[in-house]
Protein backbone atom coordinates (compact mmCIF):
# COMPACT_ATOMS: atom_id res chain seq x y z
CA UNK A 1 0.00 0.00 0.00
CA UNK A 2 2.84 2.41 0.87
CA UNK A 3 4.35 1.80 -2.53
CA UNK A 4 1.05 2.75 -4.07
CA UNK A 5 0.85 6.00 -2.11
CA UNK A 6 4.38 6.88 -3.12
CA UNK A 7 3.55 6.28 -6.75
CA UNK A 8 0.43 8.35 -6.47
CA UNK A 9 2.31 11.14 -4.74
CA UNK A 10 5.04 11.02 -7.38
CA UNK A 11 2.38 11.18 -10.03
CA UNK A 12 0.70 14.18 -8.41
CA UNK A 13 3.98 16.04 -7.97
CA UNK A 14 5.01 15.16 -11.49
CA UNK A 15 1.78 16.25 -13.09
CA UNK A 16 1.67 19.45 -11.02
CA UNK A 17 5.23 20.29 -12.08
CA UNK A 18 4.40 19.55 -15.70
CA UNK A 19 1.26 21.69 -15.73
CA UNK A 20 2.80 24.64 -13.94
CA UNK A 21 5.91 24.67 -16.12
CA UNK A 22 3.72 24.47 -19.21
CA UNK A 23 1.66 27.39 -17.95
CA UNK A 24 4.68 29.47 -16.99
CA UNK A 25 6.77 29.32 -20.11
CA UNK A 26 4.08 29.04 -22.72
CA UNK A 27 4.64 26.11 -24.96
CA UNK A 28 8.19 26.74 -26.02
CA UNK A 29 9.24 23.41 -24.49
CA UNK A 30 7.50 21.73 -27.44
CA UNK A 31 9.32 23.88 -29.99
CA UNK A 32 11.74 21.01 -30.65
CA UNK A 33 8.86 19.37 -32.58
CA UNK A 34 9.44 22.06 -35.20
CA UNK A 35 12.90 20.66 -36.01
CA UNK A 36 12.36 18.69 -39.20
CA UNK A 37 14.83 15.93 -38.27
CA UNK A 38 13.74 15.49 -34.65
CA UNK A 39 13.09 11.76 -34.01
CA UNK A 40 9.91 12.43 -32.00
CA UNK A 41 8.53 14.60 -34.80
CA UNK A 42 9.49 11.94 -37.34
CA UNK A 43 7.65 9.34 -35.27
CA UNK A 44 4.58 11.60 -35.18
CA UNK A 45 4.78 12.02 -38.96
CA UNK A 46 4.03 8.29 -39.23
CA UNK A 47 0.41 9.25 -38.49
CA UNK A 48 0.31 10.93 -41.92
CA UNK A 49 1.15 7.59 -43.54
CA UNK A 50 -1.73 6.09 -41.58
CA UNK A 51 -4.04 8.86 -42.80
CA UNK A 52 -2.95 8.23 -46.39
CA UNK A 53 -3.52 4.47 -46.13
CA UNK A 54 -6.85 4.92 -44.35
CA UNK A 55 -8.15 7.38 -46.95
CA UNK A 56 -6.94 5.24 -49.84
CA UNK A 57 -8.75 2.25 -48.32
CA UNK A 58 -11.92 4.25 -47.64
CA UNK A 59 -12.22 6.38 -50.77
CA UNK A 60 -12.92 4.69 -54.10
CA UNK A 61 -10.21 5.35 -56.69
CA UNK A 62 -12.75 6.96 -59.02
CA UNK A 63 -14.91 8.66 -56.38
CA UNK A 64 -15.41 12.27 -57.38
CA UNK A 65 -14.94 15.40 -55.33
CA UNK A 66 -18.14 17.40 -55.02
CA UNK A 67 -18.97 19.63 -57.95
CA UNK A 68 -20.99 22.78 -57.32
CA UNK A 69 -23.60 24.80 -59.19
CA UNK A 70 -22.74 27.95 -61.17
CA UNK A 71 -24.47 29.97 -58.45
CA UNK A 72 -21.74 28.92 -55.98
CA UNK A 73 -19.10 30.84 -57.96
CA UNK A 74 -19.38 34.01 -55.90
CA UNK A 75 -15.92 35.48 -56.36
CA UNK A 76 -12.74 35.25 -58.38
CA UNK A 77 -10.28 32.48 -57.61
CA UNK A 78 -8.02 33.76 -54.85
CA UNK A 79 -4.38 33.72 -56.05
CA UNK A 80 -1.90 32.29 -53.53
CA UNK A 81 1.70 31.12 -53.43
CA UNK A 82 3.58 32.27 -56.54
CA UNK A 83 1.52 34.77 -58.50
CA UNK A 84 4.14 36.31 -60.77
CA UNK A 85 7.08 33.98 -61.59
CA UNK A 86 10.27 35.84 -62.50
CA UNK A 87 12.45 33.12 -64.02
CA UNK A 88 13.78 34.18 -67.48
CA UNK A 89 12.27 31.05 -69.01
CA UNK A 90 8.80 31.90 -67.78
CA UNK A 91 9.02 35.62 -68.56
CA UNK A 92 10.00 34.75 -72.13
CA UNK A 93 7.04 32.39 -72.51
CA UNK A 94 4.67 34.88 -70.98
CA UNK A 95 5.84 37.59 -73.36
CA UNK A 96 5.30 35.23 -76.28
CA UNK A 97 1.76 34.57 -75.05
CA UNK A 98 2.82 30.96 -74.28
CA UNK A 99 3.10 30.12 -78.00
CA UNK A 100 6.41 28.22 -77.53
CA UNK A 101 5.10 26.44 -74.37
CA UNK A 102 5.37 22.65 -74.31
CA UNK A 103 4.08 20.27 -71.65
CA UNK A 104 6.42 17.29 -71.46
CA UNK A 105 5.64 13.77 -70.18
CA UNK A 106 8.86 11.90 -69.43
CA UNK A 107 10.56 9.44 -67.12
CA UNK A 108 9.27 5.87 -66.81
CA UNK A 109 7.14 5.96 -69.97
CA UNK A 110 7.30 4.01 -73.23
CA UNK A 111 7.52 7.21 -75.26
CA UNK A 112 8.29 10.72 -74.14
CA UNK A 113 5.59 13.12 -75.30
CA UNK A 114 5.18 16.86 -75.44
CA UNK A 115 2.20 19.03 -76.25
CA UNK A 116 1.71 22.64 -77.19
CA UNK A 117 -1.02 24.66 -75.50
CA UNK A 118 -3.09 24.51 -78.72
CA UNK A 119 -2.78 20.72 -78.76
CA UNK A 120 -3.92 20.48 -75.15
CA UNK A 121 -6.90 22.71 -75.90
CA UNK A 122 -7.89 20.45 -78.82
CA UNK A 123 -8.04 17.38 -76.59
CA UNK A 124 -11.29 16.25 -74.97
CA UNK A 125 -12.09 18.84 -72.30
CA UNK A 126 -13.66 18.57 -68.88
CA UNK A 127 -15.18 21.48 -66.96
CA UNK A 128 -15.76 21.22 -63.22
CA UNK A 129 -16.87 23.65 -60.53
CA UNK A 130 -14.98 22.60 -57.45
CA UNK A 131 -13.83 23.87 -54.10
CA UNK A 132 -10.17 24.72 -53.66
CA UNK A 133 -9.01 24.11 -50.09
CA UNK A 134 -5.86 25.85 -48.94
CA UNK A 135 -3.78 24.17 -46.23
CA UNK A 136 -4.12 27.46 -44.33
CA UNK A 137 -7.82 26.75 -43.88
CA UNK A 138 -9.71 28.84 -46.44
CA UNK A 139 -11.76 27.60 -49.40
CA UNK A 140 -12.71 29.13 -52.75
CA UNK A 141 -15.09 27.75 -55.39
CA UNK A 142 -14.19 28.17 -59.06
CA UNK A 143 -14.81 26.62 -62.49
CA UNK A 144 -11.83 24.82 -64.01
CA UNK A 145 -11.56 23.69 -67.65
CA UNK A 146 -8.88 21.38 -68.98
CA UNK A 147 -8.05 17.99 -70.40
CA UNK A 148 -7.88 14.89 -68.17
CA UNK A 149 -4.35 13.69 -67.40
CA UNK A 150 -5.18 9.96 -67.41
CA UNK A 151 -5.57 9.50 -71.21
CA UNK A 152 -2.35 11.48 -71.79
CA UNK A 153 -0.47 9.16 -69.44
CA UNK A 154 -1.94 6.18 -71.31
CA UNK A 155 -0.77 7.69 -74.57
CA UNK A 156 2.77 7.93 -73.17
CA UNK A 157 2.52 4.39 -71.81
CA UNK A 158 3.36 4.33 -68.11
CA UNK A 159 5.91 1.60 -67.36
CA UNK A 160 4.86 -1.04 -64.79
CA UNK A 161 7.37 0.04 -62.09
CA UNK A 162 6.29 3.69 -62.04
CA UNK A 163 4.69 4.74 -58.74
CA UNK A 164 4.54 8.54 -58.76
CA UNK A 165 4.08 11.52 -61.03
CA UNK A 166 6.44 14.39 -60.26
CA UNK A 167 5.10 17.75 -61.41
CA UNK A 168 7.80 20.28 -62.32
CA UNK A 169 6.87 23.96 -62.45
CA UNK A 170 8.30 27.21 -63.79
CA UNK A 171 7.81 29.34 -60.70
CA UNK A 172 10.59 30.32 -58.34
CA UNK A 173 8.61 29.93 -55.14
CA UNK A 174 11.64 30.83 -53.04
CA UNK A 175 14.76 32.82 -53.81
CA UNK A 176 17.86 32.02 -51.82
CA UNK A 177 21.45 33.20 -51.97
CA UNK A 178 22.32 29.95 -53.71
CA UNK A 179 19.67 30.53 -56.37
CA UNK A 180 15.98 30.06 -57.08
CA UNK A 181 14.02 27.16 -55.66
CA UNK A 182 11.50 26.02 -58.24
CA UNK A 183 8.11 24.68 -57.23
CA UNK A 184 7.39 21.00 -57.63
CA UNK A 185 5.08 18.46 -56.10
CA UNK A 186 4.06 14.86 -56.76
CA UNK A 187 1.18 12.44 -56.45
CA UNK A 188 0.54 8.73 -56.66
CA UNK A 189 -0.90 7.27 -59.87
CA UNK A 190 -4.38 7.01 -58.33
CA UNK A 191 -4.59 10.80 -58.07
CA UNK A 192 -2.92 11.20 -61.47
CA UNK A 193 -5.51 8.96 -63.15
CA UNK A 194 -8.51 10.35 -61.23
CA UNK A 195 -11.22 11.51 -63.68
CA UNK A 196 -11.23 15.04 -62.18
CA UNK A 197 -7.45 15.39 -62.44
CA UNK A 198 -7.17 17.80 -65.35
CA UNK A 199 -4.49 19.93 -66.97
CA UNK A 200 -6.47 23.13 -66.64
CA UNK A 201 -6.00 26.06 -69.00
CA UNK A 202 -9.32 27.79 -68.29
CA UNK A 203 -10.66 29.39 -65.12
CA UNK A 204 -14.21 30.71 -64.70
CA UNK A 205 -14.79 30.67 -68.50
CA UNK A 206 -11.63 32.73 -69.15
CA UNK A 207 -8.10 31.85 -70.13
CA UNK A 208 -6.21 30.81 -66.98
CA UNK A 209 -4.53 34.01 -65.73
CA UNK A 210 -0.88 34.25 -64.69
CA UNK A 211 -1.76 34.75 -61.03
CA UNK A 212 -3.56 31.38 -61.01
CA UNK A 213 -0.88 29.39 -62.85
CA UNK A 214 -0.95 30.14 -66.61
CA UNK A 215 -0.60 28.47 -68.98
CA UNK A 216 -1.38 25.14 -67.29
CA UNK A 217 -2.25 24.21 -63.75
CA UNK A 218 -2.92 20.66 -62.62
CA UNK A 219 -6.04 20.08 -60.55
CA UNK A 220 -6.08 17.21 -58.05
CA UNK A 221 -9.50 17.86 -56.60
CA UNK A 222 -9.37 15.54 -53.58
CA UNK A 223 -6.30 17.21 -52.14
CA UNK A 224 -5.23 20.55 -50.68
CA UNK A 225 -4.04 23.55 -52.69
CA UNK A 226 -0.34 22.70 -52.54
CA UNK A 227 -1.12 19.58 -54.58
CA UNK A 228 -2.47 21.76 -57.45
CA UNK A 229 0.81 22.78 -59.13
CA UNK A 230 0.70 26.03 -61.11
CA UNK A 231 2.94 26.96 -64.09
CA UNK A 232 3.35 23.25 -64.88
CA UNK A 233 5.82 22.27 -67.63
CA UNK A 234 6.91 18.66 -67.05
CA UNK A 235 5.35 15.52 -65.64
CA UNK A 236 7.92 12.90 -64.78
CA UNK A 237 7.00 9.29 -63.95
CA UNK A 238 9.25 7.82 -61.30
CA UNK A 239 9.47 5.01 -58.77
CA UNK A 240 11.29 7.06 -56.13
CA UNK A 241 10.86 10.63 -54.88
CA UNK A 242 14.17 10.95 -53.06
CA UNK A 243 16.23 12.42 -55.97
CA UNK A 244 14.06 15.55 -56.13
CA UNK A 245 14.52 18.63 -53.95
CA UNK A 246 15.13 17.51 -50.39
CA UNK A 247 13.51 14.18 -51.15
CA UNK A 248 10.07 14.62 -49.62
CA UNK A 249 8.16 14.82 -52.90
CA UNK A 250 7.49 18.53 -53.21
CA UNK A 251 8.42 22.08 -52.26
CA UNK A 252 6.03 22.30 -49.32
CA UNK A 253 6.61 18.65 -48.49
CA UNK A 254 10.36 19.46 -48.22
CA UNK A 255 9.30 22.15 -45.75
CA UNK A 256 7.57 19.71 -43.43
CA UNK A 257 4.06 19.43 -44.91
CA UNK A 258 2.58 15.97 -45.42
CA UNK A 259 3.04 14.44 -48.84
CA UNK A 260 -0.50 13.10 -49.33
CA UNK A 261 -2.28 16.40 -48.67
CA UNK A 262 -5.77 14.88 -48.59
CA UNK A 263 -6.57 16.24 -45.12
CA UNK B 1 -14.74 -5.47 10.55
CA UNK B 2 -13.50 -3.73 13.69
CA UNK B 3 -16.01 -0.88 13.40
CA UNK B 4 -18.44 -0.74 16.28
CA UNK B 5 -22.00 -1.38 15.41
CA UNK B 6 -24.71 1.15 16.25
CA UNK B 7 -22.65 4.27 15.63
CA UNK B 8 -23.46 6.08 12.40
CA UNK B 9 -20.54 5.67 9.99
CA UNK B 10 -18.51 8.82 9.42
CA UNK B 11 -17.85 7.83 5.85
CA UNK B 12 -19.27 5.55 3.23
CA UNK B 13 -17.55 2.50 1.84
CA UNK B 14 -14.64 2.66 -0.56
CA UNK B 15 -16.11 1.55 -3.88
CA UNK B 16 -14.38 0.42 -7.06
CA UNK B 17 -15.82 3.10 -9.30
CA UNK B 18 -13.63 3.45 -12.40
CA UNK B 19 -12.57 0.50 -14.52
CA UNK B 20 -9.07 0.30 -15.96
CA UNK B 21 -10.55 1.17 -19.38
CA UNK B 22 -12.04 4.42 -18.09
CA UNK B 23 -8.87 5.38 -16.18
CA UNK B 24 -6.45 4.74 -19.02
CA UNK B 25 -8.58 6.43 -21.69
CA UNK B 26 -9.19 9.39 -19.34
CA UNK B 27 -5.46 10.18 -19.10
CA UNK B 28 -4.86 9.44 -22.77
CA UNK B 29 -7.57 11.99 -23.61
CA UNK B 30 -6.13 14.51 -21.16
CA UNK B 31 -2.79 14.39 -23.00
CA UNK B 32 -4.41 14.27 -26.46
CA UNK B 33 -6.74 17.21 -25.83
CA UNK B 34 -3.87 19.32 -24.49
CA UNK B 35 -1.85 18.80 -27.68
CA UNK B 36 -4.91 18.95 -29.96
CA UNK B 37 -5.92 22.31 -28.50
CA UNK B 38 -2.50 23.93 -28.77
CA UNK B 39 -1.68 22.53 -32.21
CA UNK B 40 -5.21 23.41 -33.32
CA UNK B 41 -4.69 27.05 -32.37
CA UNK B 42 -1.45 26.96 -34.38
CA UNK B 43 -3.42 25.72 -37.41
CA UNK B 44 -6.13 28.34 -36.84
CA UNK B 45 -3.46 31.06 -36.82
CA UNK B 46 -2.58 30.24 -40.44
CA UNK B 47 -5.91 31.82 -41.40
CA UNK B 48 -7.50 33.38 -38.30
CA UNK B 49 -11.02 33.85 -39.69
CA UNK B 50 -14.15 31.72 -39.49
CA UNK B 51 -16.93 31.64 -42.08
CA UNK B 52 -20.41 30.24 -42.68
CA UNK B 53 -20.90 28.29 -45.92
CA UNK B 54 -18.99 26.24 -48.46
CA UNK B 55 -16.23 28.76 -49.05
CA UNK B 56 -14.44 31.75 -47.53
CA UNK B 57 -15.69 35.13 -48.68
CA UNK B 58 -12.88 37.31 -50.03
CA UNK B 59 -15.12 39.36 -52.32
CA UNK B 60 -18.24 38.99 -50.17
CA UNK B 61 -18.68 38.80 -46.42
CA UNK B 62 -19.59 35.54 -44.72
CA UNK B 63 -17.09 35.76 -41.87
CA UNK B 64 -18.34 35.56 -38.30
CA UNK B 65 -14.96 35.84 -36.60
CA UNK B 66 -11.80 37.50 -37.75
CA UNK B 67 -8.62 38.14 -35.79
CA UNK B 68 -5.97 40.51 -37.06
CA UNK B 69 -4.07 43.72 -36.51
CA UNK B 70 -4.80 47.22 -37.78
CA UNK B 71 -2.79 50.41 -38.03
CA UNK B 72 -4.17 53.26 -35.94
CA UNK B 73 -2.80 56.77 -35.34
CA UNK B 74 -1.42 55.43 -32.01
CA UNK B 75 0.34 52.56 -33.78
CA UNK B 76 -0.69 48.97 -34.51
CA UNK B 77 -3.47 47.36 -32.45
CA UNK B 78 -4.85 43.84 -32.27
CA UNK B 79 -8.41 43.72 -33.52
CA UNK B 80 -10.97 40.95 -33.28
CA UNK B 81 -14.23 41.16 -35.21
CA UNK B 82 -17.04 38.93 -33.95
CA UNK B 83 -20.44 39.06 -35.71
CA UNK B 84 -19.52 42.49 -37.08
CA UNK B 85 -18.63 43.88 -33.64
CA UNK B 86 -15.05 45.09 -33.36
CA UNK B 87 -13.01 44.59 -30.21
CA UNK B 88 -9.55 45.86 -29.35
CA UNK B 89 -7.70 42.70 -28.29
CA UNK B 90 -4.14 44.05 -28.23
CA UNK B 91 -1.92 41.86 -26.07
CA UNK B 92 -4.08 38.78 -26.46
CA UNK B 93 -5.47 38.30 -29.97
CA UNK B 94 -4.02 39.65 -33.19
CA UNK B 95 -1.07 41.31 -31.53
CA UNK B 96 0.82 40.04 -28.50
CA UNK B 97 4.23 39.73 -26.92
CA UNK B 98 6.55 42.48 -25.61
CA UNK B 99 5.39 46.02 -26.36
CA UNK B 100 8.68 46.99 -28.01
CA UNK B 101 8.67 43.96 -30.27
CA UNK B 102 5.12 42.62 -30.66
CA UNK B 103 4.15 39.56 -32.69
CA UNK B 104 1.23 39.86 -35.10
CA UNK B 105 -0.47 36.53 -34.73
CA UNK B 106 -4.04 35.33 -34.01
CA UNK B 107 -3.57 33.39 -30.77
CA UNK B 108 -0.34 34.18 -28.88
CA UNK B 109 2.63 31.82 -28.94
CA UNK B 110 2.02 30.91 -25.28
CA UNK B 111 -1.00 28.81 -26.33
CA UNK B 112 0.29 27.30 -29.58
CA UNK B 113 2.57 24.38 -30.44
CA UNK B 114 5.17 25.31 -31.56
CA UNK B 115 5.25 28.76 -29.94
CA UNK B 116 6.37 30.29 -33.26
CA UNK B 117 4.39 30.17 -36.49
CA UNK B 118 4.76 26.71 -38.01
CA UNK B 119 1.64 25.36 -39.66
CA UNK B 120 3.39 22.21 -40.93
CA UNK B 121 4.37 21.14 -37.40
CA UNK B 122 0.96 22.10 -36.01
CA UNK B 123 -0.59 19.72 -38.53
CA UNK B 124 1.84 16.89 -37.71
CA UNK B 125 1.06 17.19 -33.99
CA UNK B 126 -2.70 17.63 -34.53
CA UNK B 127 -3.16 14.59 -36.75
CA UNK B 128 -0.93 12.39 -34.58
CA UNK B 129 -2.97 13.10 -31.46
CA UNK B 130 -6.19 13.08 -33.47
CA UNK B 131 -5.63 9.43 -34.32
CA UNK B 132 -4.87 8.51 -30.69
CA UNK B 133 -7.88 10.50 -29.47
CA UNK B 134 -10.23 8.66 -31.85
CA UNK B 135 -8.65 5.27 -31.07
CA UNK B 136 -9.10 5.87 -27.31
CA UNK B 137 -12.71 6.93 -27.87
CA UNK B 138 -13.36 3.74 -29.82
CA UNK B 139 -11.80 1.59 -27.06
CA UNK B 140 -13.75 3.45 -24.36
CA UNK B 141 -17.11 3.11 -26.14
CA UNK B 142 -16.56 -0.60 -26.68
CA UNK B 143 -15.38 -1.25 -23.09
CA UNK B 144 -18.07 0.95 -21.55
CA UNK B 145 -20.77 -0.79 -23.53
CA UNK B 146 -19.54 -4.19 -22.36
CA UNK B 147 -18.77 -3.35 -18.71
CA UNK B 148 -21.98 -1.34 -18.23
CA UNK B 149 -20.32 2.06 -17.59
CA UNK B 150 -22.40 3.61 -20.38
CA UNK B 151 -25.68 2.22 -19.08
CA UNK B 152 -24.90 2.83 -15.40
CA UNK B 153 -23.15 6.20 -15.42
CA UNK B 154 -23.42 7.99 -18.75
CA UNK B 155 -26.80 7.61 -20.42
CA UNK B 156 -29.37 9.55 -18.32
CA UNK B 157 -32.49 7.61 -17.44
CA UNK B 158 -36.02 8.74 -16.57
CA UNK B 159 -35.17 8.92 -12.87
CA UNK B 160 -32.15 11.14 -13.61
CA UNK B 161 -34.35 13.60 -15.46
CA UNK B 162 -36.80 13.65 -12.52
CA UNK B 163 -33.95 14.20 -10.06
CA UNK B 164 -32.31 16.86 -12.21
CA UNK B 165 -33.85 19.98 -10.57
CA UNK B 166 -32.98 18.73 -7.07
CA UNK B 167 -29.45 17.83 -8.17
CA UNK B 168 -29.00 21.24 -9.78
CA UNK B 169 -30.11 22.87 -6.50
CA UNK B 170 -27.66 20.70 -4.53
CA UNK B 171 -24.84 21.71 -6.88
CA UNK B 172 -25.79 25.39 -6.57
CA UNK B 173 -25.56 25.05 -2.77
CA UNK B 174 -22.32 23.07 -3.17
CA UNK B 175 -23.87 20.11 -1.37
CA UNK B 176 -22.04 17.46 -3.28
CA UNK B 177 -22.76 13.84 -2.50
CA UNK B 178 -20.48 11.03 -3.58
CA UNK B 179 -22.48 8.02 -4.63
CA UNK B 180 -21.73 4.73 -6.30
CA UNK B 181 -22.77 6.10 -9.69
CA UNK B 182 -22.89 9.58 -11.20
CA UNK B 183 -25.34 12.32 -10.19
CA UNK B 184 -27.90 13.43 -12.83
CA UNK B 185 -26.03 16.63 -13.81
CA UNK B 186 -22.80 14.69 -14.02
CA UNK B 187 -24.41 12.08 -16.27
CA UNK B 188 -25.81 14.79 -18.50
CA UNK B 189 -22.42 16.53 -18.80
CA UNK B 190 -20.57 13.37 -19.75
CA UNK B 191 -23.39 12.29 -22.04
CA UNK B 192 -23.07 15.63 -23.86
CA UNK B 193 -19.30 15.29 -24.14
CA UNK B 194 -19.34 11.68 -25.38
CA UNK B 195 -22.44 11.70 -27.55
CA UNK B 196 -22.46 15.28 -28.84
CA UNK B 197 -19.15 17.16 -28.51
CA UNK B 198 -16.63 14.38 -29.24
CA UNK B 199 -18.53 13.05 -32.31
CA UNK B 200 -19.08 16.62 -33.54
CA UNK B 201 -15.46 17.63 -33.28
CA UNK B 202 -14.32 14.45 -35.05
CA UNK B 203 -16.87 14.73 -37.87
CA UNK B 204 -16.31 18.45 -38.45
CA UNK B 205 -12.57 17.74 -38.48
CA UNK B 206 -13.09 15.11 -41.17
CA UNK B 207 -15.28 17.52 -43.16
CA UNK B 208 -12.25 19.77 -43.55
CA UNK B 209 -10.48 16.96 -45.43
CA UNK B 210 -11.04 17.22 -49.19
CA UNK B 211 -10.43 13.47 -49.39
CA UNK B 212 -13.11 12.65 -46.81
CA UNK B 213 -15.56 15.03 -48.52
CA UNK B 214 -15.25 12.85 -51.64
CA UNK B 215 -15.74 9.65 -49.62
CA UNK B 216 -18.57 10.94 -47.45
CA UNK B 217 -20.21 13.85 -49.30
CA UNK B 218 -23.03 13.84 -46.72
CA UNK B 219 -20.57 15.46 -44.31
CA UNK B 220 -20.86 18.67 -46.35
CA UNK B 221 -24.65 18.44 -46.27
CA UNK B 222 -25.11 17.87 -42.55
CA UNK B 223 -22.75 20.69 -41.59
CA UNK B 224 -23.65 23.09 -44.41
CA UNK B 225 -20.24 23.28 -46.08
CA UNK B 226 -16.56 22.97 -45.29
CA UNK B 227 -16.22 26.46 -43.85
CA UNK B 228 -19.24 26.03 -41.56
CA UNK B 229 -17.70 22.74 -40.41
CA UNK B 230 -14.47 24.57 -39.62
CA UNK B 231 -16.46 27.11 -37.59
CA UNK B 232 -18.31 24.34 -35.70
CA UNK B 233 -14.97 22.60 -35.04
CA UNK B 234 -13.76 25.83 -33.40
CA UNK B 235 -16.98 26.35 -31.39
CA UNK B 236 -16.88 22.77 -30.07
CA UNK B 237 -13.26 23.38 -29.06
CA UNK B 238 -14.44 26.37 -27.01
CA UNK B 239 -17.18 24.24 -25.41
CA UNK B 240 -14.64 21.52 -24.54
CA UNK B 241 -12.36 24.12 -22.94
CA UNK B 242 -15.37 25.30 -20.87
CA UNK B 243 -16.09 21.68 -19.95
CA UNK B 244 -12.46 21.27 -18.87
CA UNK B 245 -12.65 24.36 -16.63
CA UNK B 246 -15.89 23.18 -14.97
CA UNK B 247 -14.44 19.66 -14.70
CA UNK B 248 -11.38 20.94 -12.81
CA UNK B 249 -13.52 23.17 -10.54
CA UNK B 250 -15.79 20.23 -9.71
CA UNK B 251 -12.81 17.98 -8.93
CA UNK B 252 -11.46 20.64 -6.57
CA UNK B 253 -14.86 21.14 -4.89
CA UNK B 254 -15.65 17.44 -4.61
CA UNK B 255 -12.32 16.57 -3.00
CA UNK B 256 -9.35 16.50 -5.33
CA UNK B 257 -7.50 13.63 -3.64
CA UNK B 258 -10.52 11.32 -3.62
CA UNK B 259 -11.36 12.21 -7.21
CA UNK B 260 -7.77 11.78 -8.39
CA UNK B 261 -7.50 8.48 -6.53
CA UNK B 262 -10.58 7.17 -8.30
CA UNK B 263 -9.14 8.11 -11.68
CA UNK B 264 -5.76 6.52 -10.86
CA UNK B 265 -6.56 3.45 -8.74
CA UNK B 266 -10.27 3.18 -9.45
CA UNK B 267 -11.23 3.34 -5.72
CA UNK B 268 -13.57 6.10 -4.59
CA UNK B 269 -14.67 7.12 -1.09
CA UNK B 270 -18.46 7.52 -1.03
CA UNK B 271 -20.52 9.78 1.23
CA UNK B 272 -21.83 8.50 4.59
CA UNK B 273 -25.03 6.53 4.17
CA UNK B 274 -24.05 4.90 0.90
CA UNK B 275 -25.14 1.27 1.22
CA UNK B 276 -22.30 -1.23 1.12
CA UNK B 277 -22.12 -3.87 -1.55
CA UNK B 278 -20.03 -6.93 -2.02
CA UNK B 279 -16.52 -6.04 -3.15
CA UNK B 280 -16.43 -2.68 -1.35
CA UNK B 281 -13.69 -1.84 1.07
CA UNK B 282 -14.36 -0.15 4.42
Amino acid sequence: MSRLILNRRKFLIGSAALTSSAALSGCSQFDFLGQRDNPIRNAMERANVLTYSAQRALIGEQTLAREFAESEIRQGMKPNGSTEPTTPEYMFLRQANFEPYRLTIKGMVDRELSFSLAELRNMPARTQITRHDCVEGWSCIAKWTGTPLGPILDQAGVKPGARYCVYHCFDNIQRTISGDILYYTSSDLIDAYHPQTILSYGLNDQVLPVSNGAPVRLRIERALGYKQPKYLHTIELVDDLSPFGRGQGGYWEDNGYDWYGGI
Amino acid sequence: MSEEQGLPPIRGPLVYRQSIWTRVTHWVWAICLFFLLLSGLQIFNAHPSLYIGQQSGFEFDNAILSIGAVNTPEGPRGRTTLFGQQFDTTGVLGMSGPEANPTFVGFPGAVTIPSFRDLATGRVVHFFFGWIFVAALFVWFLASFINGHLRRDIVPRGKDIEDLPGDALDHARLRLTHGRSYAPLQKLSYFTVFFVLFPLIILTGLTMSPGMDAAWPWLLDIFGGRQTARTIHFVVMVLLVLFFIVHIIMVLLAGPLNELRSMITGWYRTSPGTPSEQGDRP
